[in-house]
């Protein structure tokens, strides 16, 4: 008979939270933020009308689109020293350490996904828009910045959150690189107090439980941010 | 350059192909005057709607030129942005920009554009808004209002750009009947403080009332182009006659 010892989870609580959730959610919030900027230049690149920036757009979003996550995180962290090494000139490949080099994979690799989003956000703007800004006088990038844009983030902004508890998930695969986000840090103290059942199982509950209620919150903001016409 | 004598609007030999088999346009020549109120008919798919946003280059066109206050608007060195900024536009569905507030609506390009205070740009704003009857609504977004109080809040949301003129592209068209009077009476009224006007209307009791001069197109091709008493006065083309008969049928 198996014995269950739900005990260690209140006593390693605080390591759990303050280690491993404050890193997830800083990764996850930070590479959201830096994934829709990036991504949104990106969409835009894709459709704009130089080809080169296009190109250049489309075949960064397919490369990214069919590789696997994981493989991605491990080519940065292997890569981004030599990369960095290369571009500064240095002696030595740069340390950049593994919280900076897990930012730049998961906002790169997100980008392509926000991207591919925001693309369709911005395509959904009625193209008579477009013509009243530049009709009022205002540049591209002013068309973009304060009529397209703004619309296409309020219209695909269920979509955009929904990406980010994604996102959130895939946070937990950084374990490939040792470092201790909330799913690592559980993972540890199973391996440590040999308590696999009981902390694999309150992971499992905390992220089922945050990812849940986020997408409730996300429908419920949904109604309400909606632009009305 | 500004010339102030000659005409403010002037267009000559336009063409514009969708394709090398379908011409949109076909070598339109006509201007309007500084003051001049031009009202543009003419059966759907004439190219009347594709001739008035050539004037402010939303549309390019492959041949001829237009100038706009002496501007080729074809030269390589028009500022576009600049020159559009001075020519008004409202269009058939009103395009104010949904997720902005009334207010923000008509600040926004003077402040971007003009460069225009926030002070100064909703004092502007809001006389606008105010000659149009809409004062209580500048806190709205646009789509708490009606079309045809929207379409007003788009009017003076070209006014408030300071244009020389004016360009109105089936302004009434997406509007309910009993909207159609209330956004005509602000059109009139500017008409007869002497705004130059290009307007594209089917509302033949506007253009009796306050065109000068009215354009018929058919085809891509500028059919009639005359004063506006020799248009419904007598002699006219076939075409125009039975355009007329059509919608002053009933």
């Amino acid at each position: 008979m198996l014995q269950f010892d739900f005990d260690i989870i209140l006593k390693t609580l605080p390591y759990l939270l303050r280690e491993g959730m404050v890193f997830t959610l800083t990764l996850t919030a930070l590479a959201a933020f830096g994934g829709l900027v990036l991504g949104t230049l990106l969409a835009l690149m894709r459709l704009s009308t130089i080809p080169g920036l296009a190109l250049f757009a489309t075949g960064y979003v397919n490369l990214m689109r069919s590789l696997p996550l994981v493989l991605v995180i491990f080519w940065f962290y292997f890569l981004v020293p030599y990369i960095g090494q290369a571009i500064l000139r240095t002696e030595r490949p740069v340390e950049v350490g593994a919280f900076a080099s897990a930012l730049i994979t998961f906002t790169l690799f997100e980008a392509a996904y926000f991207s591919e989003i925001m693309r369709a956000g911005i395509q959904s703007v009625p193209k008579g828009q477009l013509s009243a800004g530049y009709a009022l006088g205002l540049t591209y990038r002013q068309v973009m910045s304060y009529v397209v844009v703004p619309q296409a983030l309020r219209n695909m902004l269920p979509v955009i959150l929904t990406q980010t508890i994604v996102l959130f998930q895939d946070t937990s695969l950084v374990y490939v690189i040792s470092i201790t986000d909330f799913l690592g840090a559980a993972s540890k103290v199973a391996q440590r107090d040999g308590r696999l059942i009981e902390m694999y199982l309150f992971a499992a509950l905390v992220y089922f439980l945050i990812s849940f209620l986020a997408s409730l919150l996300v429908k419920r903001l949904q109604a309400r941010t909606a632009i009305i016409r | 350059m500004s010339n102030a004598a000659g005409p403010m609007i002037e267009m000559a030999a336009v063409s514009k192909w969708y394709s090398p088999q379908f011409q949109v346009l076909k070598d339109c020549t006509t201007s309007v005057a500084k003051g001049e109120v031009v009202v543009v008919c003419g059966p759907s798919g004439s190219g009347k709607s594709t001739l008035i946003k050539c004037v402010n280059a939303l549309e390019p066109f492959q041949a001829g030129t237009i100038r706009v206050d002496g501007i080729n608007l074809s030269d390589p060195g028009t500022d576009l942005p600049k020159l559009r900024a001075r020519i008004g536009m409202v269009f058939q569905h009103f395009e104010l920009f949904p997720h902005l507030r009334i207010t923000e609506n008509l600040c926004l390009a003077q402040e971007k554009v003009l460069g225009r205070s926030r002070d100064e740009a909703m004092a502007k704003g809001k006389a606008l808004l105010d000659r149009v009857g809409l004062s209580e609504h500048a806190g709205k977004f646009p789509g708490q209002l009606s079309g045809g109080q929207q379409q007003r809040v788009a009017i003076a949301r070209a006014l408030a750009m300071d244009p020389i003129a004016m360009l109105f592209d089936e302004p009434t068209s997406a509007l309910d009947p009993e909207m159609i009077t209330e956004v005509l009476d602000v059109m009139v009224e500017l008409a007869r403080e002497g705004m130059t006007m290009m307007v594209v209307t089917h509302e033949m009791g506007f253009a009796r009332k306050v065109a000068h001069r009215v354009i018929f197109m058919d085809r891509g091709e500028i059919i009639e182009d005359r004063n506006k008493e020799e248009f419904f006065g007598s002699p006219r083309s076939d075409r125009a006659q039975l355009f007329l008969s059509k919608i002053l049928a009933h």
